[in-house]
């Protein structure tokens, strides 16, 4: 059980980092709660295995303070922090049997060997490799070889945290979904602080209570899967997030509102200091776009380039002005290329000014 | 769709043909010719069908040339495999010290063999060898390559280590650059300490690739001749005759093509069977 408090942290490859952009990982002050089930998530090359490396201790950080529980172990070493890691790639010994490989690390810690064998065979049979125990570890699947590395991270008493790397890239698609439900039970059972990075939505959003969302070595959003979908806090996020993600659309201040093009939009700008140059963007998700095929007083009129038909829903591509905007359609609507309305519901739509969101806008009838 | 017949193709291959026909095929061919012949000077040969070959087996001194020849191929590998991993390990991993480590190592491999010969042979003389004389008056150990048999045979024996471990070095080195670094990383958090690392993780991954350093130095080891030729000249005695020493003194010291040329053709056929024998062993290795 550990709750991991980053005080301050950043971490750069260049000796004088002097730009944001010379950072691997922005400064930044988080927690990770005791207990939680975490999920970092983001585009290659955002930062977040550096950050997952910095918490274990395998890279030691250009500034600022890692401590577990409000002890400080910035200058601890990885074996003596009680976290477990889970690589990308299945990392085994190749020359042991499954019963060796988990056995590692308790007789590296000088472990009675009957103590070793009754915790191995609790830990095999967690992970239903009881069967497995007596073969030699390197002619396994991928999956089977995952499941040996994190129990050898589970085996050990004194684990408090347990961080994964992408570890089910190598997995075939089928398994994944196992193997997911094998971490969830495993997070009820043992109550440990799971750290899990991924580039893949889908992963993180069904594992995670909490999803950290990372850009270019900054921290963009903390939430829970639903807040990241409905209250996107930065444009990444919006457009991350999503299959297909957020619809973003160049608006302006036009008369006191914010219009696409000429069309005004159902928010109320209020008491956002907006100035008539800011290059603002508006925000909605595709399920939350309505097609109409008529004229309705709040909606858009635009023209229809493309329908995808994706077997129990639609995506309808459109133009508005020279932007385009896509919409998640039921499949039952008959929808054609051509003239149409797109309704925008004013609870649904976002604003943004240089990526970050604008709390103030409040929804307006026309 | 129709496959273009041009024979003029034949005519690019046709150099190599020529190349290859005149430096290894027609040689081939006389060898084999003279091993069924007696040659008693230019123009005389009787046929003698298989004689020589059947000398050749029962040859004594051919037997102790086998002997000799394997024991000292199982030195040289006891020695310099694990040398050659220390070296390895050793070495840093990047950046210009590497580089120049990486080169300095090198070096003996790039001397011409029988340069490393004579360095040798000057190395250990007692009157004006640096090594020779060092032994000799320092330490106050007698030692005589010329004279003294077991001198003789631990001088080769050193100067092939001199000469080869930097082969397995840089092999093994490259072979360990090879590991992804997730493993060291897993094995630290798994609390493994530098031996478990070595044993477990390092030298089952070096695997592949000391087979082949065994299989190269096996067989250059088995086939030597130059280096201790110049330093030796296969002696005192018969105390470093090689195979290959055996069978020049026999081909062209003695003229003795027809023996030479059938004792060449066995000495062929066992390097392909062991060949054949490690390939085989690498495979299987290499489907584990």
């Amino acid at each position: 059980m550990a709750e991991v408090l980053l005080r301050g942290l950043a971490h750069s490859y260049k000796p004088n980092p002097g730009k944001p952009a010379d950072y691997a990982v922005r400064p930044l002050e988080m927690t990770w709660e005791d207990g939680g089930a975490y999920a970092l998530l983001g585009p290659s090359g955002c930062g977040k295995t550096t950050l997952l490396n910095i918490i274990s201790g395998l890279i030691k950080p250009t500034q600022g303070n890692v401590l577990f529980d409000g002890k400080d172990v910035t200058e601890l070493p990885t074996e003596k922090r009680n976290i477990a890691q889970v690589f990308q790639f299945p990392v085994i010994y190749d020359t042991m049997t499954v019963f060796d490989n988990l056995a590692f690390p308790l007789r590296n810690r000088d472990v009675q060997p009957a103590d070793v064998g009754r915790r191995v065979q609790e830990i095999a049979e967690l992970l239903e490799l009881t069967a497995d125990l007596k073969r030699r570890a390197s002619g396994l699947s991928a999956d089977i070889k995952q499941k040996i590395s994190l129990g050898r991270g589970l085996v050990r008493s004194d684990v408090a945290a347990i961080l994964f790397d992408e570890p089910l890239t190598v997995i075939d698609p089928h398994l994944k979904l196992v193997l997911r439900s094998k971490l969830k039970q495993i997070h009820r059972q043992f109550n440990l602080t799971l750290i899990y990075v991924t580039h893949d939505q889908t992963e993180a959003l069904t594992f995670a209570d909490q999803v950290v969302v990372m850009f270019e070595g900054g921290v963009v959003q903390v939430g829970t899967p639903q807040q990241l979908f409905e209250t996107p806090a930065h444009t990444f996020v919006g457009y991350f997030i999503g299959s297909p993600g957020m619809n973003l659309l160049s608006a302006r201040l036009l008369a006191g509102r914010v219009c696409i093009g000429d069309i005004p939009l159902p928010i109320d700008p209020g008491s956002l200091h907006l100035v008539p140059g800011d290059e603002l963007v508006v925000g909605i998700r595709p399920e939350f776009v309505r097609y109409s095929a008529v004229a309705t007083p709040d909606a858009l009129p635009v023209q229809i380039v493309r329908v995808e038909d994706l077997g129990n829903y639609q995506i309808v591509t459109a133009k508005v002005g020279e932007q385009l905007v896509k919409a998640k359609i039921d499949e039952d609507a008959q929808i054609k290329t051509g003239e149409a309305w797109l309704h925008f519901p004013a609870e649904r739509l976002g604003l943004y000014l240089n990526g970050k969101a604008l709390s103030s806008a409040q929804p307006v009838v026309i | 769709m129709q496959k273009i017949q041009d024979h003029r193709a034949w005519l690019l291959v046709l150099p190599v043909v020529i190349s290859v026909a005149f430096s290894a095929i027609i040689p081939l061919i006389t060898v084999v010719n003279y091993s069924v012949q007696d040659i008693l000077g230019p123009g005389q040969r009787v046929w003698v069908a298989n004689e020589w070959f059947i000398n050749t087996m029962r040859d004594k001194d051919l037997h102790s040339a086998f002997l000799r020849n394997l024991l000292f191929s199982l030195e040289v590998l006891l020695l310099e495999i694990p040398l050659g991993i220390a070296v390895a390990l050793a070495l840093p991993a990047s950046g210009w010290k590497a580089s120049l480590c990486l080169v300095l190592i090198a070096l003996p491999l790039l001397i011409p063999w029988n340069v490393v010969g004579t360095i040798w042979q000057i190395f250990g003389r007692a009157d004006i060898g640096l090594g020779g004389y060092f032994i000799n008056n320092i330490l106050g150990i007698s030692y005589n390559y010329t004279l003294e048999a077991r001198d003789a045979w631990i001088t080769v024996v050193i100067m092939d280590v001199w000469h080869w471990t930097p082969l397995v070095a840089l092999l093994c080195y490259a072979g360990l650059r090879a590991i992804p670094d997730a493993f060291y990383q897993a094995a630290r958090i798994d609390g493994a300490k530098a031996w478990s690392i070595f044993w477990y993780i390092q030298l089952p991954k070096l695997r592949g690739v000391l087979l082949i350093a065994v299989l190269l130095r096996f067989m250059d080891s088995f086939m030597i001749y130059t280096e201790p030729f110049v330093l030796t000249g296969g002696g005192p005695g018969t105390a470093t005759t090689f195979l290959s020493i055996y069978l020049t003194n026999i081909a062209i010291g003695q003229f003795d093509l027809g023996n030479g040329a059938a004792f060449s053709l066995i000495y062929f056929l066992f390097i392909q069977i062991f060949c054949f024998l490690f390939y085989t062993v690498i495979l299987r290795a290499g489907r584990n």
